[in-house]
């Protein structure tokens, strides 16, 4: 007999055609899986009431590979076969992952293609892979708890995660048999578990302490749709940090030395762990720690103490919120929510200082570790259909501008930062030189105003544009980003119809840090891009000027020119040659004007006899 | 007669309701479909119509319509676990026979 969900009045199904839905969290450390029953979001225990699953996957020769807690077990004594934190790796190169692969301790395998692949005893795995190993783990519990097949799912990634990585995720939902409705920022997530998407608007901040890693987001809220202003955090901070202060602190106390084995400082690291969680609702603990010569230490931890400890890392989060802040132009007076989420913001301490800096008390009454879960399951409930109409559909955006490369190295915004997705936004360019015959598409993400300053997505060619002078082809390119963030761009020749388009591959290589350090430079390098921007404008005006004079001089310069001209044009020529190589986009200008105003008689001159060749033979009536 | 809820079953739905924010109690009910008929349905209610029959059962209204009830009086609502799921149950005694998946049956 199957069990039965209460349905919202006038939803219940046929029988056999219920829409499971889920939301998936897949975590860097764990992972979790949530669903809507009876109207109620909750995450999903696995047969031994365990909710978290560690993102660990272990290979074997044998049998299928382990996840979770067995794989965890493995992962001292088989490191090369046991895959822990693949999120990090999730939509690298392989040559982002030269720089890190000293730091990791699996065995890389050399290969052409552009997706790293690690060697294991049950073969060599993509990091897409071992992701879907974690996913199939998850996707079972959710059916074995909802009795039948999932429709569909949500899964989150972060904020700050580029095309690649996005597409990395979706690659292994799709090879763990989930169909991805929708991959959503985990802030976003956190925000929508609170029911802050029924706000008409507002700013939120989204505040992430988790085991190893620290995030902060400020999303606005407008018209049911968040935008994500601004993020930052540090990759290397969190609660570990703070368990292994307390091992310090009692590592000294205690009398044990810092050259103590490494089981005893294991165990250590664990009973400062228990003595940090106990303290968040005791205010003081006792602490019993075995010594090597089998004789055990006494003594206690009170939450005064744990506070001293721990407060110069909570300090350590403070100036990312701030710098999130400024990046984000908002203060901390305008932020209407804070969101906490992350085991690490259980500790009181953490909570007042967050308060403190907010000014506003936190929301923590969502269990810090499912709250992205539980916003992903009400997200997938509602997009696989089971809420009433007229909630409102929850919207993402753009994390970084799309733009297409023009002449001078100059970047031309086609899909602004920030844009509500699914979009798509179509610009007319042209060409450069007469008879040109191809144009290269060059796909840009970032905010900055130079291509060198922004990340290189793609690259294709547009070929077999008919022969025309510069400035006649129109040529047609079209951005399209997906509901899940995902890009195809067309170029189209509007006269003749050829027609080249790519789906973004990524390339793939961006560090978490380096979206961040994108987002910042491009404030702090507002203006200087601006500047720069103008001189390149002038720059590819001058060169197009002098490359068109020099044409018609030669062409026509005999003819045309007389002596006591040519001087004037030569040396207003020679004034813009060498002001074009300078910095003064004014200057620039200038110099183009008075070349063209020295040469307006010439220019004249030439028009009256190229329109008398052309219409010699022929009746005015021919012309019009 | 009419239509009861086990201890289990209120806690869950009184839970359910107070979370939902709104309600007035709990619909149940049959319709013609599924591989064996008949299926139930289990939904909030918002609204209680005029022919209506309204059971109060550990503290929970439960409403059903006049229609329905010739196929439900006398059924129990439960709730129960099994392995990873959990969810309502109907112990109906008017079921003849019911399809392997149990959501659907026949009278």
């Amino acid at each position: 007999m199957a069990l039965l969900q209460i349905s919202e009045p006038g939803q219940s199904e046929a029988p056999h055609q219920h829409r499971l839905a889920a939301g998936i969290d897949l975590g860097t450390t764990n992972s979790l899986v949530a669903t809507v029953r009876s109207g109620v979001a909750d995450t999903l225990p696995d047969a031994q009431g365990r909710h978290l699953l560690p993102s660990v996957v272990h290979y074997r020769r044998e049998g299928p590979p382990l996840v979770g807690w067995e794989a965890l077990e493995r992962a001292t004594t088989h490191p090369l076969d046991t895959i822990a934190s693949v999120k990090r790796l999730m939509g690298r190169g392989v040559e982002d992952l030269k720089n890190l692969a000293d730091r990791l301790p699996w065995e890389f395998v050399d290969t052409d293609s552009a997706v790293p692949r690690i060697r294991t005893s049950a073969g060599e795995v993509s990091p897409v892979e071992i992701s879907a190993e974690i996913l199939k783990v998850l996707r079972r519990r959710a059916e074995e708890s909802l009795g039948g097949e999932l429709t569909g799912v949500v899964i989150t990634v972060p904020a700050y995660f580029d095309d690649a990585q996005r597409q990395a995720t979706k690659d292994a939902a799709r090879l763990a048999g989930l169909n991805v409705l929708r991959l959503l920022n985990e802030p976003t997530a956190a925000a929508v578990a609170y029911g802050l998407d029924r706000a008409e608007e507002g700013v939120i901040a989204v505040y992430d302490l988790g085991g190893g890693t620290f995030d902060i987001s400020i999303l606005r809220l407008e018209k049911g749709v968040f935008h994500v202003l601004s993020t930052a955090g540090d990759t290397a901070l969190g609660g570990d940090d703070m368990d292994r202060l307390i091992a310090a602190w009692i590592m000294e106390q205690a009398g044990i030395p810092d050259d103590a084995g490494h089981h005893q400082l294991r165990r250590l690291m664990r009973d400062a762990r228990a003595a940090k969680e106990a303290l968040t609702g005791a205010g003081e603990v006792p602490l019993a720690i075995e010594l090597e010569d089998g004789s055990t230490w006494h003594g206690t931890l009170d939450r005064e103490r744990l506070n001293t400890l721990i407060d110069p890392l909570i300090r350590k989060t403070l100036s990312p919120c701030r710098r999130a802040l400024r990046d984000a132009g908002v203060s901390a007076e305008e932020i209407r929510e804070v969101v906490m989420v992350g085991g690490s913001t259980r500790v009181p301490r953490v909570r007042e200082k967050v308060g403190e800096f907010f000014g506003r008390p936190p929301l923590v009454e969502i269990d810090p570790d499912k709250v992205v879960a539980i916003g992903a399951a009400l997200q997938a409930d509602l997009l696989a259909g089971n809420r009433p109409d007229g909630e409102m559909l929850l919207l993402d955006v753009t994390p970084l501008s799309l733009g297409i490369e023009t002449m001078g190295g100059l970047v031309e915004k086609i899909i602004p930062r920030n844009t509500t997705i699914p979009v798509a936004r179509a610009q007319e360019f042209t060409t450069y030189k007469d008879g040109q015959t191809a144009m290269t598409i060059h796909v840009l993400q970032g905010e900055r105003e130079m291509v060198s300053d922004c990340r290189s997505l793609a690259r294709f060619t547009l070929r077999g544009i008919p022969p025309m002078v510069a400035g006649a082809p129109r040529i047609r390119v079209t951005y399209q980003v997906d509901a899940d963030g995902l890009l195809s761009v067309t170029a189209r020749e509007q006269t003749s119809g050829v027609e080249a388009s790519i789906e973004v591959k990524p390339s793939y290589g961006l560090e978490d840090a380096e979206v961040e350090r994108m987002l910042r430079e491009s404030l702090e390098h507002a203006e200087e891009d601006l500047e720069a921007r103008r001189l390149r404008e002038q720059q590819v005006e001058a060169d197009r000027v002098l490359e068109a004079l020099d044409a018609a001089l030669a062409e026509d310069g005999e003819r045309f020119l007389p002596a006591d001209e040519r001087e004037a044009v030569e040396a207003a020529r020679a004034r813009l040659a060498e002001l074009r190589d300078g910095d003064d986009p004014q200057a620039i200008k200038r110099a183009i004007e008075a070349l063209e105003a020295a040469c307006a008689g010439f220019v004249e001159r030439r028009m009256n006899a190229r329109i008398q060749e052309a219409m010699t033979g022929h009746t005015v009536d021919e012309f019009e | 007669m009419g239509v009861t809820l086990t201890e289990q079953a209120a806690d869950r739905v009184k839970k359910f309701l107070e979370n939902r924010g709104k309600g007035v109690g709990l619909r149940l009910g049959v319709k013609t479909s599924g591989c064996s008929g008949m299926a139930y349905v289990l939904e909030f209610a918002d609204t209680i119509e005029e022919q209506d029959q309204v059971f109060e059962s550990h503290g929970v209204k439960v409403i059903v319509d006049p229609k329905s009830l010739l196929y439900l009086d006398g059924t129990e609502l439960d709730y129960t676990r099994e392995g990873l799921n959990e969810g309502f149950k109907f112990n109906n005694p008017n079921v003849k026979e019911s399809c392997g998946c149990g959501e659907s049956f026949t009278v």
